[in-house]
C-alpha cells in the first residue's frame, strides 16, 4: 500500500472573517501590547491578460499549425536556428525561412518534470527534451511523448525522434512535440 | 580606478516566510546589523553613505513595482542617489559590482548595496511560474519549461558527455546542508545523506527536492568605501574592523537567454577564447581537451557556462589570479542545484571541464574538520559554500549575491565566529575568496574577488 504523505498540501483560501481582536481601549498598555500581535495577512488577486505577438516570428507558428516544421538560416554562412531569429548572431543580417519537417532528428538531452510551474502541473509527469536536428547548429525545447517517465534513462539521450502535430493548433510553441522515429503515424 | 573597501555587512535570518515584517523593514535588519558592526548609530551613518544600490529579482513577488525606492525611503537615505538593479538571480551580484563601480569611479566614497525577495508571498508553484517567466515566454516557458526543467536537461547531457553521475552531485547537497548546520542565518540546517539526497521526491529527473534550492524571504547589505571614505567613517566614530578586506577582481559574463541557442564551438575556438590561463599553457590539458572534442565535445553546448568561465577569467585577470585552485583560499557560489555547483567548479577553473563530478566527491571542496559520514578521497583544498550556499541558505534571489559577499567579508576578517556563533565555518588564514552570482540558464553571471589587505 502506498504510504500516505507526511503533510498535508497546504492552500490559500478559507473563511471571511469580519471583526479583527483589538483592544477595547486604546490606553497606554494596549497600544505597547500590539507590538505583539501576529501579523495580518490577507489574499490580495492579480489577473491580466496580454495581447502577446509573436513579431517576426510569426510565420513559424503558421507553420506548426499547418504541419511543417520551420527554422531561419544565415544564406551566408548557412548558420541554421531551430528556434528562429530574425537576424543571424555573427554577421547581424536578417536570416531566411527554411522547411525541416523531414531532417533526421535526435535527443540532445531531456529530463522527466514530476513537478513544475502552476499552470503545468496538472500535466505531470512530462518529458522536455532539447532536439537536435540535422544540418541545424541550435537546439529545439520541445515536449517528448510516447515514453514512459517512470523508465527515464541515459540512454533516451541520441534516440531518432520525429516531429508530429497537433490537427487543431493553439498557435503555441506546443503545437509540435515529437516521438520516437519508430513509431508508427497515427 | 581607486581601491575599493568592503567594509561591513549585514544579513536577515532567511526563511522560508517572514510575515512579521514587510520587505523594507527585513531589509532594514540587514543594514542596521552593518551599521551597528562599525560601531555606529542610524544618523551618523546616514550622514556619511552618499548613495545606495538596490537588489531585487522579481516585481511579481513582491507585487510592488520601485520597491527600492520604498527601501530607500525606509532607511532615511533620501534624497541621496540610488537606483535598482535587476540580472536575475545574479541581481545580488550585480548590485555589489555596480556599488563598486560607484567607489571605484570616485562618484561616491561610501556606498550601500542592499537586496532583499520576499518569495512566500505567493505558493511554490506559483512561484516556480513567476520565475519560469524569466526564460523566453514565446518558446520556452509555453513548453512547460521550469527552471529545475531545464537545469535537469543540462544534467542529463553532463552526465551523458562526462559520466557525472547524481551521487557525486549529491555530495554537494551533504557538503552544503551540513556546512550550514553550523550557519544560523542559513533556513535548512540538516544533516543528510547520500541516500537521503537520493530517495528525496524527484523535481525533475535526475535532481530531487534535496539536489534543489528552497525559494526564501531575506535581505542582505554591504558597505564599501573608498579611502576617503575609510577617513569619513573613522571621523564620524566608526570603529573599522581590521584587517581591512578590498574588492580586487571583477568580472561578468552572458549567454543567450534559450539555452537551446547556445553555439557549439570547435576545439581551436574554445582554446583561444574561453580556456583558463592554467589550461592554455598546459600541454597535458590542451591534449585532454583535445580527446573529449575527438569524442564529439563541444562549448558551452548546454552542459557548461561560458558566461561563468568569462566572468570567472574577467575577474581572474583583473585579481591577478593563475591557479585558482591554489589562490583562493574559499568560494561562495551559486548553487541553486547541485548540478550547477558541479558546472560551476569547471567555469571556475578549479578543474577541467568534465571532471566536476569527481571533482565534487573528491573532498577538495569541504570544510576541513568537519565529519560529513562521507568517504572522501582528498583533503579539503578550496571549501566551497563553507556557509551551506543557496542549497541550506535559502534563495531570497536579490539577497543571495550580497549574502556571499557578507559571509566572504566574514570569512576574510576571521569574524565568522563572532558572527555566526560557531567558529567551525571560519576558513583558517582566510586571505583571498571568490564569489559567484549567476542567473537564468547561465544569462548573466558575475564573479568578484575579494582579498584580505596584507
Amino acid at each position: 500500500m502506498a504510504k500516505l504523505p507526511e503533510q498535508r498540501p497546504e492552500s490559500l483560501g478559507g473563511y471571511v472573517v469580519h471583526g479583527i481582536p483589538f483592544p477595547l481601549e486604546t490606553d497606554p498598555d494596549a497600544l505597547a501590547f500590539l507590538k505583539r500581535l501576529a501579523p495580518l495577512q490577507i489574499e490580495q488577486e492579480y489577473r491580466i491578460t496580454y495581447l502577446h505577438s509573436y513579431g517576426q516570428d510569426s510565420p513559424w507558428f503558421a507553420g506548426v499549425a499547418n504541419r511543417r516544421l520551420l527554422a531561419t538560416i544565415d544564406r551566408a554562412s548557412g548558420y541554421t536556428y531551430a528556434t528562429p531569429r530574425g537576424s543571424d548572431m555573427f554577421s547581424g543580417a536578417e536570416t531566411e525561412w527554411i522547411d525541416i519537417t523531414d531532417r533526421q532528428a535526435k535527443v540532445h538531452a531531456f529530463t522527466v518534470c514530476h513537478f513544475g510551474s502552476e499552470e503545468f502541473l496538472p500535466e505531470c509527469p512530462f518529458v522536455l527534451a532539447l532536439i537536435e536536428v540535422e544540418g541545424v547548429n541550435t537546439l529545439f525545447l520541445t515536449r517528448l511523448m510516447g515514453l514512459d517517465p517512470e523508465l527515464a534513462t541515459l540512454d533516451w539521450i541520441g534516440m531518432r525522434v520525429r516531429p508530429r502535430f497537433l490537427r487543431n493548433s493553439k498557435l503555441k510553441p506546443t503545437d509540435v512535440y515529437f516521438v520516437p522515429a519508430d513509431r508508427d503515424e497515427a | 580606478m581607486r581601491p575599493v573597501y568592503v567594509v561591513s555587512g549585514g544579513v536577515s535570518k532567511f526563511a522560508k516566510a517572514r510575515p512579521d515584517r514587510t520587505f523594507q523593514a527585513v531589509v532594514k535588519e540587514a543594514y542596521d546589523y552593518a551599521i551597528a558592526d562599525l560601531g555606529l548609530d542610524f544618523p551618523s551613518f546616514t550622514r556619511c553613505v552618499d548613495g545606495s544600490v538596490a537588489s531585487y529579482f522579481s516585481d511579481h513577488f513582491a507585487r510592488q513595482l520601485m520597491a527600492g525606492i520604498m527601501i530607500q525611503d525606509y532607511l532615511g537615505l533620501c534624497p541621496k542617489p540610488s537606483h535598482r538593479v535587476e540580472g536575475g538571480g545574479a541581481t545580488g551580484g550585480l548590485c555589489l559590482q555596480e556599488a563598486w563601480k560607484s567607489i571605484a569611479s570616485g562618484h561616491m566614497d561610501v556606498c550601500v548595496a542592499y537586496g532583499f525577495e520576499t518569495m512566500s508571498h505567493v505558493e511554490t508553484w506559483k512561484g516556480n511560474e513567476f520565475i519560469a517567466l524569466a526564460s523566453d515566454v514565446s518558446w520556452d516557458y509555453p513548453v512547460g519549461g521550469f527552471y529545475s526543467g531545464y537545469y535537469a536537461m543540462m544534467v542529463t547531457r553532463h552526465m551523458k558527455e562526462f559520466g557525472t553521475t547524481v551521487e557525486q552531485m549529491a555530495h554537494v547537497s551533504v557538503k552544503n546542508h551540513l556546512n550550514a548546520f553550523h550557519n544560523p542565518y542559513a533556513q535548512k540546517r540538516n544533516r543528510y545523506t547520500v541516500e537521503d539526497v537520493r530517495s528525496a521526491p524527484m523535481v525533475a529527473w535526475p535532481l530531487t527536492r534535496l539536489d534543489i534550492c528552497v525559494m526564501s524571504d531575506g535581505a542582505a547589505a554591504v558597505v564599501l568605501a573608498s579611502e576617503a571614505g575609510l577617513e569619513r567613517l573613522r571621523a564620524a566614530g566608526a570603529a573599522l574592523n581590521t584587517p581591512r578586506v578590498l574588492l580586487t577582481g571583477i568580472g561578468r559574463g552572458t549567454d543567450a537567454m534559450r539555452m537551446a541557442d547556445r553555439p557549439h564551438v570547435d576545439y581551436e575556438t574554445f582554446l583561444r577564447d574561453y580556456a583558463t590561463e592554467q589550461e592554455q599553457s598546459s600541454d597535458e590539458t590542451r591534449a585532454y581537451y583535445k580527446r573529449l572534442w575527438d569524442h564529439g565535445t563541444r562549448y558551452p553546448g548546454v552542459h557548461s557556462f561560458r558566461a561563468g568561465r568569462t566572468a570567472g577569467n574577467m575577474a581572474y585577470k583583473h585579481a591577478g589570479i593563475h591557479e585558482p585552485l591554489k589562490e583562493l583560499d574559499f568560494i561562495e557560489l551559486h548553487d541553486a542545484y547541485t548540478s550547477s555547483e558541479v558546472q560551476t567548479y569547471e567555469d571556475l577553473g578549479l578543474c577541467r571541464y568534465g571532471e566536476g563530478g569527481p571533482f565534487a566527491a573528491s573532498g577538495k571542496a569541504f570544510m576541513p574538520g568537519i565529519d560529513y559520514g562521507l568517504k572522501l578521497a582528498s583533503k579539503s583544498v578550496c571549501p566551497v559554500n563553507p556557509s551551506g550556499g543557496l542549497i541550506a541558505c535559502g534563495h531570497p534571489v536579490g539577497a543571495t549575491g550580497l549574502m556571499q559577499g557578507v559571509f566572504a567579508l566574514w570569512q576574510l576578517q576571521g569574524s565568522i565566529g563572532k558572527h555566526f556563533g560557531d567558529s567551525t565555518l571560519q576558513v583558517k588564514d582566510a586571505r583571498r575568496g571568490a564569489i559567484h552570482s549567476h542567473a537564468g540558464t547561465g544569462t548573466y553571471v558575475t564573479v568578484s574577488i575579494l582579498d584580505r589587505e596584507v
